[in-house]
C-alpha cells in the first residue's frame, strides 16, 4: 500500500526529560523517526521539552519547540502549526500518555487531527490494564491472575485469594514507578497505597506473582496490511520480578527450543494482530522454567528501550520502519537499509551474540538499597556483540565504567558460605559477581540456581570464565590458552593480574603470536545477504571482513558510553555533530561506543561504527585496523577525554586542545600556574592525599570548604564541609576507591555561579552566551537551574567574564571547546573550574543562541579560524527571549536516595523553558520538569536555621497566592512573627498529626526543606525528603529554586495564555 | 581431535571434530535458523547435504527426542561455531554432542562459520569434505570433492512401506519423498486420516483408495532427476483430488506440468524467508529449506499462476493451478524449525478437500 496522500504535516512528540525508565532511547527513536518521514517529504513539527536531545535540532525537524509536554502547550502548537496528524508512539510512555490525554480532550477531532501510526483505541487496549486483559482473554492469550484495583481494601481481598506473593502495577506511570512484589499484607499496603498514588488515572493491578520465570521479550512489528514480524527476541538472564531494564539480558534466546521459540513468537504476532498495531510493539512475556506455562506481562504499543536495543542488537531500523508504517507504507515495500537490497518485511538473522548490561546509579546513591526490583533504576545501559556469550559479557562489563573489567570486579572473598548464599538471596546488581565466587568456592550451580533461579546455563557459561580465570593462575600461559581467554575476551589486563605479567606484557606476548581481534559486520541476515552498512563487532579467532579504506583522511570520534548521572546525553548531542561536521569537511569518519540507547550508535551516523567497550586496549585494536588520522576526545565527556594519555601513546593525534593542555586544567599545580600566568582569582585551595593532609588545609583556609577529587565527573564525590568531623567523612568515602590523583579542598564561596561555553581557535574566541544559575554556588551546575542570557550580573562583570574566558582560553591553548565555571562574589569573578572539553550546556545553548557550536568547534578543530568561518569573535548579543534550563531528577526511582542538593550531581536530565518573559520562561521550565502546581494549594516549609530569614519572603507570597503553609516549630515561630499564617506542625515521633502523616494523607503540594550544613543528621530532614519524594510531592532544598517557583506560579496566576516559540527559526544572531 | 573442512575451491578450515569422526564428502549449505536445531538435523531435505548452523551457539537446549521431524539425522555433516558443554531446558534428554554420535554425524565445530556462509554466498553452494587426517593432501582430495553430486536421495529418505496415521476426518494420502513429521501431524490435528506412501508408489494405487485429498511433501536433491515420480505425478494431476504440495512436491507438480526448475545459487535454508499471497499483498515469514525453484517464466498461465513470491529474491514460492483443485508452496507451512505463520495452509486444504464432497 502505498503512502497516505492525505498525510503531509506530522506533530511529533519527544519524551521529554532523561528519567530513569525513559532515556535516550527516544531520542534515537524519534531522530531517526523524524529523517524516515522528512525522506518521504514530510513536514515535521517536533515538540519536546528535552534541550539536549538531537532530535530537536532544526535539521531534523522543520518547526521545533522546546515547550512543555503538556496539554495546554501541545494545544498552542497545533492551533499555530495546524499538523494534520500526530506521531504518538516514539515519545515513549510520557509521549503516549500526553497524546491520549489531549485525544480525550475531544481537541483533535475538533481540529481535524488524527493520531497516525497507532489509533487511541490500540493504546488504551494495550495500556488500560482491564481492556488489556480482556483483549488477551478474547484470544486466549494467558495473564497472569489479577485484577485491577482502586482502593487498597479491594487489593487486600484479591491479594488473599491468589495467594502471595504478589506483584503490583501502577497503570500509565514509566518504568514501573511505584511497583513492586508484596510478600505479606504489610507490604502491599505500602507499595499499594504510593501506585494508587503515581497512577495516572488512580489504578494499580495486583496480579499472581510469576518472579523466577524466565523473563522473555519479543519486538514485534506490524503494517496495516495486517503482515506482521518479529525483529528479535530476547532472554533476561535475570528471571522475572527485576525489571527488564535493570536486567542483564541477551539476544537472542539462548535456553528457548524452537517449540518455545515459536510458541511465543506466534502469540506475540496474535496480540499485535488483535490489538490492530501499526508499527512498533514490545511483547513481554514470564515462560515457566519447567513448562510451556507462560503469561503475558506487559505489551508496549510504542517504541521503547527495548526496541532501541532490538535495533542495535539486529540492525533493524525499527523507528525508521515504524514512521514509514504510520505513513501508510507496507513492510514489503520498505527497503532493508542494511543490505539495500532486501525489505522489511523479513525477520533478522543474528550469527553473534548480544549482551546487554544495566548502568545503575549506586556509585552516586551511596545511601540507596541496591536491590532491583520491577522497578527500574538503571540511567542507562551498555551493549556489546560477540560470537560467544562469555565475550559478550566480559565486553559488556567493562564497557561499564564502573571500575568492573572481569567477574573478580566485586570482592566478597570475606564472607563465609553462608553469609554468600544470603547475600546470593538479595536481588542486587552484583548477582553474577557473587555466583562466580560461589563457583570457585565449588557452590553447586543447582544450589544457586535454586536461589537465584538463573538458567544452569548461564551460571555454567560464569564456570567457563572462572575456569578461565583458574587456567590463568595455574598457568603456564601458552599460546593456546592466551588465544583462548581472548576469545572468551578477557582484558590483557586481566590476563596480566592473573599471571603476573603487565598488561603490556600481555600485549607483547598477544603481537607475537599474533593473536588480534577481528571484525566482523551486524548485517541483519547473518551473512545471507552482502550488506552495506559497515557496523562492526570485534570477535578473536576470526577472519577479520571490516573494509580498509585508505581514500580519505580518517578521524576517530569517542563516544560517551552509557548515560549515568554527570554524563548523560548531551555528549551523544555533541559526539554525532561533531561526527556531521568532520564528515561535511570530507573526512571518513569512525565512532567507537556501546551504548545502544543513543543516535550516536545508529548504523548511519558515522561512515564506520565500532560498537565496543570504550577502553584503552578495546580502542587500540581498531586503531591498529583503521590507523586513523587523527581522534577527537573533547566531545565524549570523561570517558573519552580518559582515552587520551592511551591515544597518544598509540600515536594516534589528538584532534584540537593537546592532551598536556587538557591536563593543565585538570592538574591543580599547573592550573594554578595558568591562572597565575592570566591573573585570574581562584577561591583558595591545596592538594591532599590523606586526611590529615585535608583536616590541615581545612583548617587554614577556614570552613566551610569544598572538597573533591579531581578528574571526575558530576562532581562525584564531591561536599561542602563545615566541620573537621565533615572532611573526616568526606575523604574516607573519596578514598574508597584508589585514587591515581590527589584529593582537592577548597575555600567555599557562597556567590553567584557564572558559565560559559565558548569555542577557541587559538587565537580568538567566540562565546555564544553567559548562563547564571539561580542556586548559589555549592550546588552542582548540573543540578542548578540555568538562565541564559545571564540576567543579574552587570556589565561590568559580563565584561570581566569575556575577559578571563578569552585569557583562560588562549593560555591553555584551546582549539575547540571550553567550558568555565565562575563564581561572582563581592563584585568579583573567580574561576571555579575549567573544562578544555565539550559539556553539558551545549546543546542547550546552541539551541536557544542559533550557533552550531559542536559544528564550528570541529570546524576550528581542523584549522579554521572563527573569522573565516563568518563570526565576530567575543560574546555574542544576547538572544531577545529567555531560556531557562532547569535539571530534572529521578529519585522517587531510588528508594533510600538523598534527594538534597549539593556538590555532587544527581539530576538524571533537564528540560526548557524559554520566553520573551523571564518568569513565563521559568513558568515553563516548572511545568517541563513535571511541577506543575497548584493541587491542594498547601505547603510545608522546615528550614534551615541560616534559611529562616530568607525563608519569610517565600511564605508570604505562597500565601498571597492563596497557599496554607504548615511548618515545622522554629519555622512556623519566624514565619509567624513576620505576618504569615503559618501552622505549626508537630515533629516526626511527636504526636499526631506529624509533618510525615500531613505528607501521607497527599494533601501537599510542595515542601520545601532545606538542609542543615553539612552531612545531614537530623534523620527528621531527610525522611521527610524521602516521604515526600516516595509519595509523589515535589520537595525543593534550596531557597533559590523556591524563589524562582514563586515568581514563576505569581507569573501564572496572572496570565493565562501561553506563549510559544519555534526554535528552528532563530537565528545565529539569536532573534526569533 | 582436530577436524578440517576442505571446500571445493580449497580453502581449508581448521576446527575440531564433533560427532563422528568418518570423513565425510558433502555439498555444503547454511542455514538461518537461531532456533530448531534438532528439527533441521533431522529434515529428510538435507539428505546429501553437510549444514552449517550459521547461528554460532549450538546445541543449548540439548535434544528432546520428541522434536525429531523424522527417525533420524540426516546431513552428511554437521558445521558449527561453539557445541554448548551445557544443555539446559526442561524437556531436555540428552546432549547434542551424544546424539550426533549416536547418529554418526561427522561434524566440525569452533570455525569461522560466517566466513564460511560468505564464500557459499558469494561463490555459490560447493562441496566439502570433512575429515579428521590431518595428513590430507589437497591435490589428491580436491577432485575428489568436486566429482561429489547428490543422487538418489529420494529413495534414501521416503518411507519403505506405507503406513497409516488414523483420523476420523478426510482422507489424505501423503506422498513421502522425505517428509517432516510435522506435516502428517499437522493433518492429523485437524483430524485427518493420513497415509502415508512411498515416494515410489503409483498414482493407480493411491487414487484407488479414493483419498479426499493427496499431499505432496518435501524432500532432498534435484528435483529433475525424479522422473519416475514425475510420471506419477502427472496422473495425480489429471485426477480430481484435491492437492497440496510442499517444496520438492511444489517443484514435481510444476516439472509434471510443464513448467522448468533451476538450481539457486545458494538457495533458502532458514526460519526468517518473507513471502507474499499476491492475492492479498500480505507478507508471512515462512521456514525454508531449498537449492531449487520453479522457473517462473516458463509457466504456462492456462495451467498454473504464481499464488505467492519471496520478498526477498522475488523468485516463485508458490503456484496456484489453473482449473483445478490444487495449490503448492516452496517453504514450509508445517515450519519445525520455524514460524508457524502460514499453518493456515493447511486449514485451506481442508476447505479444498470439502468442496469436493
Amino acid at each position: 500500500m502505498p503512502k497516505i496522500e492525505s498525510i503531509k504535516k506530522v506533530l511529533v512528540i519527544g519524551s521529554g526529560p532523561i528519567v530513569i525508565g525513559q532515556a535516550a532511547e527516544f531520542d534515537y527513536a524519534g531522530t531517526q523517526a523524524c529523517r524516515s518521514l522528512k525522506e518521504e517529504g514530510i513536514e515535521v513539527v517536533l515538540v519536546n521539552s528535552n534541550p539536549a536531545t538531537i532530535m530537536t535540532d532544526k535539521d531534523i525537524a522543520d518547526e521545533v519547540y522546546i515547550e512543555p509536554l503538556t496539554v495546554e502547550a501541545l494545544k498552542q502548537i497545533i492551533l499555530k502549526e495546524k499538523p494534520d496528524s500526530i506521531l504518538p508512539t516514539l515519545g515513549g510512555q510520557a509521549g503516549l500518555n500526553l497524546a491520549m490525554e489531549i485525544a480525550e480532550t475531544g481537541f483533535l477531532e475538533e481540529h481535524n487531527v488524527k493520531l497516525i501510526g497507532t489509533t487511541a483505541l490500540t493504546i488504551k487496549k494495550a495500556e488500560d490494564r482491564l481492556m488489556f486483559k480482556e483483549t488477551m482473554e478474547k484470544i486466549g492469550e494467558p495473564c497472569a491472575p489479577s485484577l485491577v484495583v482502586n482502593n487498597v481494601e479491594d487489593g487486600e481481598a484479591f491479594a488473599a485469594k491468589i495467594g502471595y506473593p504478589v506483584v503490583l502495577r501502577p497503570a500509565y506511570t514509566l518504568g514501573g514507578s511505584g511497583g513492586g512484589i508484596a510478600n505479606n499484607v504489610q507490604e502491599l499496603r505500602e507499595i499499594l497505597e504510593n501506585g494508587l498514588r503515581l497512577s495516572r488515572v488512580g489504578e494499580v493491578l495486583v496480579e499472581r506473582c510469576i518472579a523466577g520465570w524466565k523473563e522473555i521479550e519479543y519486538e514485534v512489528m506490524r503494517d496495516s496490511n495486517g503482515t506482521c514480524i518479529t525483529i528479535c527476541n530476547m532472554e533476561n538472564i535475570d528471571p522475572v520480578g527485576v525489571h527488564t531494564g535493570d536486567s542483564i539480558v541477551v539476544a537472542p534466546s539462548q535456553t528457548l527450543s524452537d517449540k518455545e521459540y515459536q510458541m511465543l513468537r506466534t502469540s506475540a504476532l496474535r496480540i499485535i494482530d488483535e490489538l490492530g498495531i501499526t508499527g512498533g510493539c514490545n511483547v513481554q512475556y514470564a515462560l515457566h522454567p519447567d513448562s510451556f506455562e507462560y503469561c503475558v506481562i506487559e505489551v508496549n504499543p510504542r517504541v521503547s528501550r527495548s526496541s532501541a536495543l532490538a535495533s542495535k542488537a539486529t540492525g533493524y531500523p525499527i523507528a525508521k520502519v515504524a514512521a514509514k508504517i504510520a505513513l501508510g507504507y507496507t513492510l514489503d515495500e520498505i527497503k532493508n537499509a542494511v543490505t539495500g537490497k532486501t525489505y522489511a518485511s523479513f525477520e533478522p538473522a543474528l550469527d553473534y551474540c548480544v549482551v546487554k548490561i544495566p548502568r545503575l546509579p549506586f556509585d552516586k546513591f551511596i545511601s540507596a538499597k541496591r536491590t532491583l526490583t520491577t522497578q527500574m533504576k538503571a540511567t542507562g545501559e551498555v551493549m556489546s556483540i560477540s560470537d560467544n556469550f562469555e565475550g559478550g559479557l566480559m565486553k559488556a562489563i567493562r564497557s561499564l565504567e564502573q571500575h568492573v573489567d572481569s567477574l573478580m570486579s566485586y570482592d566478597f572473598t570475606g564472607l563465609t558460605d553462608e553469609e554468600l548464599l544470603e547475600e546470593l538471596a538479595i536481588v542486587d546488581d552484583r548477582r553474577i559477581w557473587k555466583i562466580a565466587e560461589g563457583l570457585r568456592r565449588h557452590i553447586s550451580a543447582a544450589k544457586m540456581h535454586d536461589i537465584t533461579k538463573i538458567d544452569l546455563w548461564f551460571i555454567d557459561k560464569l564456570q567457563i570464565i572462572v575456569d578461565m580465570e583458574n587456567a590463568l593462575k595455574r598457568g603456564p600461559l601458552t599460546e593456546s590458552l592466551l588465544r583462548e581467554a581472548k576469545r572468551i575476551e578477557f582484558p590483557d589486563n586481566v590476563i596480566g593480574d592473573l599471571t603476573g605479567h603487565t598488561e603490556r606484557e600481555i600485549k607483547e606476548l598477544r603481537d607475537q603470536y599474533n593473536i588480534h581481534a577481528s571484525f566482523k559486520m551486524v548485517d541483519t541476515c547473518a551473512a545471507e545477504f552482502a550488506a552495506t552498512t559497515p557496523y562492526y563487532y570485534s570477535v578473536y579467532g576470526s577472519e577479520n571482513e571490516a573494509i580498509e579504506t585508505k581514500d580519505k583522511k580518517k578521524v576517530l570520534v569517542l563516544g560517551s558510553g552509557p548515560i549515568r548521572i554527570g554524563q548523560g546525553i548531551e555528549f551523544d548531542f555533541c559526539s554525532v555533530h561533531c561526527t556531521w561536521a568532520f564528515k561535511k569537511e570530507g573526512f571518513e569518519t569512525i565512532i567507537i561506543n556501546n551504548n545502544p540507547e543513543t543516535v550516536s550508535t545508529d548504523f548511519d551516523i558515522a561512515d564506520k561504527l565500532y560498537f565496543e567497550p570504550l577502553t584503552a586496549e578495546d580502542v587500540e585494536s581498531i586503531v591498529e585496523f583503521e590507523k586513523p588520522d587523527g581522534a577527537v576526545v573533547q566531545f565524549g565527556g570523561q570517558t573519552a577525554i580518559k582515552l587520551t594519555e592511551a591515544l597518544m601513546k598509540m600515536g594516534v593525534p589528538i584532534l584540537g586542545t593537546k592532551a598536556e593542555d587538557v591536563d593543565a586544567a585538570e592538574d591543580r599545580e599547573l592550573f594554578d600556574e595558568i591562572l597565575e600566568q592570566t591573573q585570574i582569582p581562584r577561591a583558595k585551595g591545596q592538594t591532599v592525599f590523606t586526611v590529615e593532609e585535608a583536616l590541615k588545609a581545612a583548617n587554614e583556609l577556614g570552613y566551610p570548604v569544598l572538597v573533591r577529587p579531581s578528574y571526575v565527573l558530576g562532581g562525584q564525590g564531591m561536599q561542602i564541609a563545615v566541620s573537621d568531623e565533615d572532611v573526616v567523612e568526606f575523604m574516607n568515602i573519596i578514598n574508597r576507591i584508589k585514587q591515581d590523583h590527589p584529593i582537592l579542598v577548597d575555600k567555599y564561596l557562597m556567590g553567584k555561579e557564572i558559565e560559559v561555553d565558548a569555542v577557541c581557535d587559538g587565537q580568538d574566541i567566540l562565546i555564544p552566551g553567559i548562563m547564571e544559575h539561580i542556586e548559589r554556588a555549592g550546588i552542582h551546575s548540573g543540578d542548578s537551574i540555568s538562565v541564559y542570557p545571564a540576567k543579574s550580573i552587570s556589565p561590568k562583570i559580563v565584561d570581566m567574564i569575556e575577559d578571563y574566558t578569552g585569557r583562560l582560553a588562549r593560555a591553555l591553548h584551546v582549539k575547540g571547546m571550553i567550558n568555565i565555571q565562575f563564581i561572582v562574589y563581592n563584585d568579583q569573578v573567580y574561576v571555579i573550574e575549567v573544562n578544555p572539553r565539550s559539556s553539558r550546556t551545549v546543546p542547550y545553548i546552541s539551541k536557544v543562541t542559533g550557533i552550531p557550536i559542536v559544528k564550528l568547534a570541529t570546524q576550528v578543530i581542523i584549522g579554521k579560524t572563527i573569522k573565516e568561518l563568518g563570526y565576530e569573535p567575543g560574546l555574542q548579543k544576547a538572544a531577545d527571549y529567555y531560556a531557562i534550563k532547569m535539571p530534572v531528577f529521578s529519585f522517587e526511582k531510588i528508594r533510600g536516595a538523598d534527594i538534597s542538593l549539593g556538590p555532587e550531581m544527581k539530576s538524571t536530565g533537564e528540560c526548557l523553558g524559554i520566553s520573551k518573559s523571564f518568569d513565563e520562561a521559568l513558568y515553563k521550565a516548572f511545568e517541563g520538569a513535571g511541577i506543575r502546581l497548584p493541587k491542594h494549594k498547601q505547603i510545608i516549609m522546615t528550614l534551615a536555621d541560616k534559611d529562616k530569614q530568607d525563608g519569610i519572603d517565600i511564605a508570604q507570597r505562597f500565601e498571597a497566592l492563596g497557599y496554607k503553609i504548615y511548618a515545622s516549630r522554629g519555622t512556623a515561630k519566624v514565619l509567624k512573627e513576620n505576618g504569615v499564617h503559618a501552622i505549626q506542625v508537630n515533629k516526626i515521633g511527636q504526636e499526631a498529626p506529624t509533618l510525615l502523616d500531613l505528607i501521607l494523607e497527599h494533601k501537599i503540594d510542595l515542601v520545601i526543606d532545606t538542609p542543615e550544613s553539612g552531612i545531614e543528621r537530623a534523620k527528621d530532614g531527610f525522611l521527610i525528603r524521602r516521604y515526600a519524594i516516595e509519595t509523589g510531592v515535589h520537595c525543593l532544598t534550596s531557597l533559590d529554586t523556591a524563589h524562582a517557583l514563586i515568581s514563576s506560579l505569581e507569573h501564572a496566576f496572572n496570565n493565562q495564555e501561553l506563549s510559544i516559540v519555534d526554535i528552528a527559526k532563530i537565528d545565529n544572531r539569536g532573534n526569533n | 581431535m582436530k577436524a578440517f573442512l576442505i571446500l571445493e575451491d580449497g580453502t581449508v578450515f581448521e576446527g575440531t571434530s564433533i560427532g563422528s569422526t568418518r570423513e565425510v564428502i558433502s555439498e555444503i549449505v547454511f542455514n538461518t535458523s537461531m532456533t530448531g536445531y534438532l528439527e533441521v538435523l533431522t529434515d529428510p531435505s538435507y539428505a546429501g547435504q553437510a549444514v552449517t548452523m550459521t547461528y554460532p551457539l549450538i546445541g543449548n537446549y540439548g535434544v528432546c527426542y520428541k522434536d525429531m521431524e523424522s527417525e533420524k539425522a540426516w546431513p552428511d555433516g554437521y558445521i558449527v561455531r561453539e557445541l554448548s558443554r551445557m544443555a539446559s531446558n526442561f524437556r531436555n534428554e540428552d546432549p547434542i554432542q551424544k546424539f550426533l554420535l549416536d547418529n554418526d554425524i561427522p561434524g566440525i565445530c569452533g570455525i569461522d562459520t560466517r566466513a564460511l556462509t560468505k564464500i557459499l554466498r558469494e561463490k555459490g553452494t560447493m562441496n566439502g569434505m570433512i575429515t579428521t587426517n590431518e595428513n590430507y593432501n589437497l591435490d589428491e582430495v580436491l577432485p575428489k570433492i568436486k566429482e561429489y553430486s547428490v543422487k538418489g536421495v529420494v529413495r534414501k529418505v521416503t518411507c519403505k512401506e506405507k503406513y497409516v496415521l488414523p483420523g476420523k476426518g478426510p482422507k489424505v494420502a501423503l506422498m513421502d519423498f522425505g517428509a517432516k513429521k510435522n506435516i502428517a501431524r499437522s493433518l492429523n490435528n485437524r483430524g485427518c486420516e493420513v497415509t502415508v506412501y512411498p515416494a515410489y508408489t503409483k498414482a493407480e494405487e493411491i487414487l484407488a483408495t479414493n483419498p479426499d485429498g493427496i499431499m505432496l511433501s518435501n524432500g532432498p536433491g534435484d528435483p529433475k532427476e525424479c522422473v519416475e515420480i514425475i510420471e506419477e505425478i502427472k496422473k495425480l494431476y489429471n485426477s480430481n483430488v484435491p492437492i497440496f504440495a510442499i517444496c520438492l512436491g511444489h517443484q514435481l507438480m510444476a516439472l509434471a506440468t510443464g513448467a522448468d526448475t533451476h538450481r539457486l545459487k545458494y538457495g533458502h535454508r532458514g526460519a526468517n524467508h518473507p513471502v507474499k499471497d499476491l492475492k492479498t499483498g500480505k507478507c508471512y515469514i515462512s521456514s525454508q529449506n531449498h537449492g531449487y525453484v520453479v522457473d517462473e517464466s516458463t509457466l504456462d498461465s492456462k495451467v498454473a499462476v504464481p499464488a505467492f513470491e519471496n520478498v526477498n529474491d522475488k523468485t516463485n514460492e508458490g503456484l496456484e493451478y489453473v482449473g483445478k483443485n490444487i495449490f503448492t508452496v516452496q517453504f514450509h507451512p508445517e515450519a519445525c524449525a520455524g514460524p508457524q505463520d502460514t499453518a493456515y495452509l493447511f486449514d485451506r486444504f481442508m476447505d479444498m478437500m470439502k468442496k469436493e464432497d
